[in-house]
């Protein structure tokens, strides 16, 4: 599993980071999504896909 | 704590409306395994599309409408439902579990989700009016942008969270813009006084003029088109262009004959079941919060997503109830608000990190010394980092009653 975030679109709302705490952060100073780790191990695929699937901004996409 | 899979697995599940919560519901369905048939009709023929963009980035024109899509074409045949896209639901038989649509078709399943969202209430008598518009769908957006770039003077009417985003909006894109409303300050319902004050300061200081504190009486029009916006007190605000802002009506008007309980949404119990079989999700549902102690309904985005899983566990055999922080966000100027929480407007409010005058700051919110919102002001990470504090005030006994209804 590969992770693409798209900063851009990230309106900071955290969900990501609720969702898979090892993958995902916010910046401190906009909170803006901060990718940790862009090839979870499979263990975590499962939280990755909950991440994106709750980012209400689209900003995060899943290449298998 | 979920209860053990005694509802047998449906073989078939229609969701109506084909919007955020519709599509949350298909994808978070199929997320847990669910193998059946799903069906989702939805009024709009447009492929599913996200609405918060249109008030800031498709209305500003910074983004083209397609990128509210909110998946691709590829992505949306890999879910594997049938997407009947452009036919309104018209009624509900809750026994037979079937649901007729405009065209003529009628659709069955062992389960039903209603996800018909809201539409945009308008004032009384504005009907009719040019260049008065609503702004809940992509095509709504579209027609705003375009008679915004032809006009000088915008009147927005309402002091809402929308109607404070498209006034932001329609004054960064040079136009001279006039908020009005009841209330004395912008979003003062959803964000108390304080904060409140602060987004009048901005509003102001980007050019806008606040016309609050005060009803609208009537808009009026010259040869068919809007040429003010007249209030209570006799002034009249010059026009060329009028939005409203007033608030959103649940689109359950379809289930008037079903028999199943109407009042402000489709009421459901915690577990957002209207009826055996039936369930609600997002804007339209007003479904019982356990921890809240009274009956809710949430209107923004995060909770169309979560409330679908949610809905789509108890469908799959999860006893659950559905137990939301409910959480929304807002932009206006240089301004990104978060709010997490039910924040009552005479809830008390203290700055617990950052400064006002340094224009980023996290205001706790406390009702009979509870924690009950957490706000952040240019600080995302460190409001969600203070989310806790609401749910384990939640896990403490219900609170007290409060106005129950959270619209953005
Ligand atoms: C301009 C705007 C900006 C917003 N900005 C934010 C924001 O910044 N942050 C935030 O948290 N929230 C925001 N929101 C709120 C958020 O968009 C909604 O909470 C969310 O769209 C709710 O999703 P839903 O699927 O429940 O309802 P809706 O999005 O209303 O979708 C319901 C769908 O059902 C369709 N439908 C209705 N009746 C029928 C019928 N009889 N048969 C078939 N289909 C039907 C509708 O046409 C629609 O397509 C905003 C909303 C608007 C309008
Ligand atoms: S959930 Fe989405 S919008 Fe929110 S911080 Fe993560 S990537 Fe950004």
């Amino acid at each position: 599993m590969k992770v693409v975030i798209d900063e851009e679109k990230c309106v900071a709302a955290g969900q990501c980071v609720a969702a898979a705490v090892d993958v995902f952060d916010q910046r401190d100073e906009d909170g803006v999504v901060v990718l940790l780790n862009a090839t979870p191990p499979a263990e975590l695929e499962d939280d990755v896909r909950q991440a994106a699937a709750v980012c209400p901004a689209l900003a995060i996409t899943i290449v298998d | 704590m979920s209860g053990a899979s005694v509802i047998a697995i449906p073989e078939r599940i229609l969701v109506v409306g084909a919007s955020a919560a519709g599509l949350a519901c298909v994808e978070a369905l199929r997320r847990q395994g669910y193998t059946g048939r799903i069906t989702v009709v939805g009024d709009e023929v447009h492929p599913p599309y996200d609405r918060p963009p249109l008030s800031k980035q498709i209305l500003s024109g910074v983004w083209p409408p397609e990128r509210s899509t909110l998946r691709s074409r590829e992505v949306l045949a890999g879910l594997d439902a049938e997407l009947v896209l452009g036919d309104a639901a018209v009624d509900l038989d809750v026994p037979g579990r079937a649901v007729r649509t405009t065209s003529g078709a009628t659709h069955t399943a062992q389960v039903i989700i209603v996800a018909t969202g809201a539409r945009a209430r308008s004032l009384p008598g504005s009907d009719g009016l040019e260049r008065v518009h609503r702004l809940r769908t992509l095509d709504h957006a579209l027609a705003l942008r375009t008679d915004l770039l032809a006009a000088q003077r915008v009147v927005v009417v309402g002091e809402g969270v929308l109607g404070s985003e498209i006034t932001a909006t329609a004054t960064q894109l040079g136009l001279h813009t006039t908020m009005t409303g009841p209330l004395t300050a912008p979003m003062a319902l959803q964000v108390g006084p304080m904060v409140s004050a602060l987004l009048a300061e901005r509003h102001r200081a980007h050019g806008v003029n606040l016309r609050l504190g005060i009803g609208v009486a009537a808009l009026e029009g010259e040869n068919g088109r809007v040429r003010s916006v007249r209030l209570l007190d006799g002034q009249e605000l010059a026009a060329d262009v009028v939005v409203e802002a007033v608030g959103a009506v649940p689109n359950t008007d379809w289930l008037q004959d079903s028999g199943l309980p109407l009042e402000n949404g489709l009421v459901c119990d915690s577990r957002c079941r209207a009826a055996e079989g039936i369930y609600a999700v997002g804007d339209v549902a007003r479904f019982r919060h356990e921890q809240l102690g009274r009956l809710v309904r949430l209107e923004n985005r995060t909770n169309a997503t979560e409330q679908a899983t949610a809905v789509a566990r108890v469908v799959l055999g999860h006893d659950e109830p559905y137990l939301p922080v409910p959480y929304f966000w807002s932009d206006q100027f240089d301004v990104k608000i978060q709010v997490y929480g039910m924040i009552a407007a005479d809830a008390e409010a203290e700055v617990v990190e950052g400064s006002v005058s340094a224009g980023r700051f996290v205001v706790r919110y406390h009702i009979d010394g509870r924690v009950a919102g957490v706000l952040g002001w240019n600080m995302p990470k460190q409001a969600r980092l203070r989310r806790q504090e609401i749910v384990d005030a939640l896990n403490q006994s219900p609170t007290r009653s409060r106005s129950e209804e959270v619209s953005r």
